[in-house]
């Protein structure tokens, strides 16, 4: 499968008391169309940096792109100007955030804000933008639709508000949707329901989909691929399912058993001890040895990102000594 | 000594009206909420946002006026205690709140805020407060030089610690917590349930627990009662509950909690709604407008609650 959206070495830092610090060190990643890939790990692991970087959506001081090519079809984002990457944003890549309030506006009812970008972008107008809004908020299963484009944002519920967004994210049928903890506000009854209209939109549209979030449960519900983050860097990335039945890293192994579960008695919950290091204070060598319960000497190197032993054929990768294949066990420093 | 009993507690509040104008409305937060907390017990709330979780805890604390209903610790009347009555209740009934950051005062030294209950509460003298501050510290897994130092410099799980030091200070027999763990990571919501199950086990210490996360429920409550829209529609052992749900809304907060196995992909009834508003809830069953079997009479009548199997207690229609 071809890659619609291909990141490679993508290292980006922050100004910090007058030092660049790596936020994110080194992603690669990549997407195909018609496919979900997660990317999970706790607050600070460097997810929304990730997103923000692809979409050139950093602040504007004080942040960098260090390293690395965003290729989309081919072009590297990352060369653009801002010019010809807010038309790429606008047509081709879309996003949606965690907090859907901050990112509509409360002055304008949401079926203008729908058709506002069909105008921009598809060159509609009025009346056809305003006819499509109305079929977009049908395709995100909002109901009453008709009624729903003239109310403001203030009157749609959470869960409401998430699907107004979805709308306008899929107004301009972008063939990439970055999701950043779309439903991490909701509850679960919605977040099942966003996710199940996410997961449809993905096989109606064959888009692609990264689903940025903390919570390993939801990953099991949407993933195709997972990408698993720690301190600014992926330290795993397998098939979904080859992922949870076969946790190699011994970060997504903790993970899973820090995680309180509603389907099994929980007498095995082990909370990972420590927390995620700032960007200014990553441990030399292996980011995860001060929280790691298999550290040895050895991890004073910093790993690199390699097939796992084991891995038969599949494309299973983790960043550890221990689970590298012996002749794969390179260290970068 | 039969611990918390809370019986038909209902609490309403009014919005508009006033020189504000607009017609006054009614929100009814908590409808109909009855449970029970045996001592050394703890017992689950848990529902969607909204559904009256924080203010039928608080409204068990007094800390709000119920509107109606009965709230009892070892017999003792909490509405009609004497202010003797009611001080020593308050240092039995403890509260830990979802955002440490906001409930803490951020001028005050860690020692103060452990020091200062006491205090208040006329325990000790400054010799023996200073001790009972160093011992609960600690048991919280606090290093001791986080006495002197002030909220912001710690980070969300170790508020979260002082947070739980503050209400056990005062050696309290019942914690009621609001989401103590819903703010944070899953290693530090580990880490903090860790320390809560410890300190349960050391002291005979009972609580009321608010989550809306099933799988967190499902570790640390021995009994559960499920709200919706101010309503306690299903309760009993948690792990009954969890593993056999009984009402059509728990049947369907177990089938959307998210499970890390994708061998498991659960397809739940595809509801469209969500929860409707307690300022104007519908006609007879709560959830009749989302339930995927709803019938005729539904709409109607309000269903009573039936025990269903031993100490396991259901308000619909279908029993
Ligand atoms: N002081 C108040 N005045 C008016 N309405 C209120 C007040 N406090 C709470 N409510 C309303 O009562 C209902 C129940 O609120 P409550 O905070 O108890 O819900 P909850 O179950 O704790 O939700 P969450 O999971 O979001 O914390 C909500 O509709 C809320 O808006
Ligand atoms: N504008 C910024 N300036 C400095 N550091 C930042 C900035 N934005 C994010 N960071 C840091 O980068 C790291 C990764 O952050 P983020 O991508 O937001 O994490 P996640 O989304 O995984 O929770 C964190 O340590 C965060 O504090
Ligand atoms: S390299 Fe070492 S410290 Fe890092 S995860 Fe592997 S075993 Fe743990
Ligand atoms: S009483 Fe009726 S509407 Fe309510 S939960 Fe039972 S079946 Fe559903
Ligand atoms: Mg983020
Ligand atoms: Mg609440």
């Amino acid at each position: 499968m071809t890659a619609l959206l291909d990141i490679r070495g993508l290292t980006t830092e922050f100004r910090v008391n007058g030092h660049w610090h790596a936020a994110i060190q080194d992603v690669n990643l990549s997407l195909a169309a018609n496919e979900t890939l997660a990317v999970v790990g706790e607050s600070g692991s460097g997810k929304s940096v990730t997103a923000l970087s692809a979409l050139r959506l950093l602040p504007q001081a004080g942040a960098r792109i260090a390293r690395g090519e965003i290729l989309f079809e081919g072009r590297d984002l990352a060369k653009l100007s801002q010019r010809q990457m807010a038309k790429v944003r606008g047509d081709e890549i879309a996003m949606i955030f965690q907090e859907p309030m901050t990112s509509l506006n409360p002055t304008m009812t949401v079926g203008d804000q729908i058709a506002e970008v069909l105008m921009i972008h598809r060159g509609m107008s009025h009346g056809a933008a305003l006819k499509e809004a109305r079929d977009l908020l049908d395709e995100v299963r909002v109901p009453d639709p008709g009624r729903r484009i003239t109310e403001y944002p203030h009157q749609f519920s959470g869960g409401m508000r998430q699907r107004a967004m979805i709308a306008i994210a899929l107004a301009c049928r972008p063939k990439v949707l970055l999701a950043d903890e779309p439903t991490t506000a909701l509850d679960v009854t919605v977040q099942h329901q966003v996710l199940t209209l996410l997961d449809d939109l993905k096989r109606e549209r064959g888009m692609g989909v990264i689903f940025i979030t903390h919570n390993l449960g939801v990953v099991a519900q949407i993933a195709d691929r997972v990408a698993v983050m720690y301190a600014g860097e992926i330290v795993e990335t397998a098939d979904c399912t080859r992922l949870f039945a076969n946790p190699a890293h011994p970060y997504t192994e903790a993970l899973l058993r820090a995680m309180p579960r509603v389907d099994r008695r929980a007498d095995t919950l082990e909370p990972i001890p420590g927390s995620v290091p700032s960007i200014t204070a990553r441990p030399a060598g292996c980011h995860f040895a001060p929280r790691c319960g298999y550290v040895r000497p050895e991890c004073g190197h910093h790993p690199a990102l390699g097939p796992i032993s084991g891995a038969g054929g599949s494309d299973h990768q983790a960043r550890c000594i221990l689970r590298a294949k012996a002749e794969e066990a390179a260290w970068t420093v | 000594m039969d611990g918390l009993k809370v019986e038909g507690l209902k609490k309403h509040f009014t919005i508009g009206g006033g020189f504000l104008g607009g017609k006054a409305r009614k929100v009814r937060a908590v409808e109909n909420v009855s449970l029970s907390v045996a001592p050394g017990s703890s017992v689950g709330l848990v529902g969607e946002s909204g559904c009256g979780k924080s203010t039928a805890s608080r409204t068990i604390l007094r800390l709000e006026e119920p509107t109606a209903g009965r709230v009892t610790f070892d017999g003792i009347d909490v509405a009609s205690a004497s202010p003797a009555e009611m001080r020593r209740l308050r240092q039995r009934m403890q509260f830990i709140f979802q955002d440490p950051y906001a409930s803490l005062n951020s001028r005050r030294s860690i020692r103060k805020t452990l020091e200062e209950p006491l205090k208040v509460h006329g325990i000790g003298d400054p010799a023996e407060r200073r001790a009972r501050a160093e011992a609960i510290l600690s048991e919280v897994g606090l290093p001791r030089d986080a006495m002197e130092r002030f909220p912001h410099e710690f980070s969300g799980g170790q508020r979260q610690r002082i947070g739980i030091a503050r209400a056990l200070v005062l050696q309290p027999d019942l914690v009621v917590a609001d989401e103590p763990v819903s703010a944070l990571d899953v290693s530090v919501q580990a880490q903090i349930l860790r320390l809560l199950d410890d300190l349960r086990e050391k002291r005979t210490l009972s609580f009321l627990f608010v989550s809306h996360d099933l799988g967190v429920i499902r570790h640390f409550c021995d009994t559960t009662c499920v709200m919706y829209l101010g309503h306690v529609v299903e309760s009993g052992p948690t792990q009954e509950i969890m593993d056999d749900p009984a009402h059509p809304y728990t049947v369907l907060l177990r089938q959307s909690s998210p499970i890390p196995d994708p061998a498991n992909r659960v397809d739940p009834p595809r509801i469209a709604g969500e929860i409707p508003s307690p300022a104007n809830p519908p006609s007879g069953c709560p959830f009749h407008t989302r339930c995927p079997r709803a019938i005729a009479e539904c709409r109607e009548s309000m269903p009573a609650t039936k025990e269903i199997a031993p100490g396991r207690q259901v308000a619909c229609h279908l029993f």
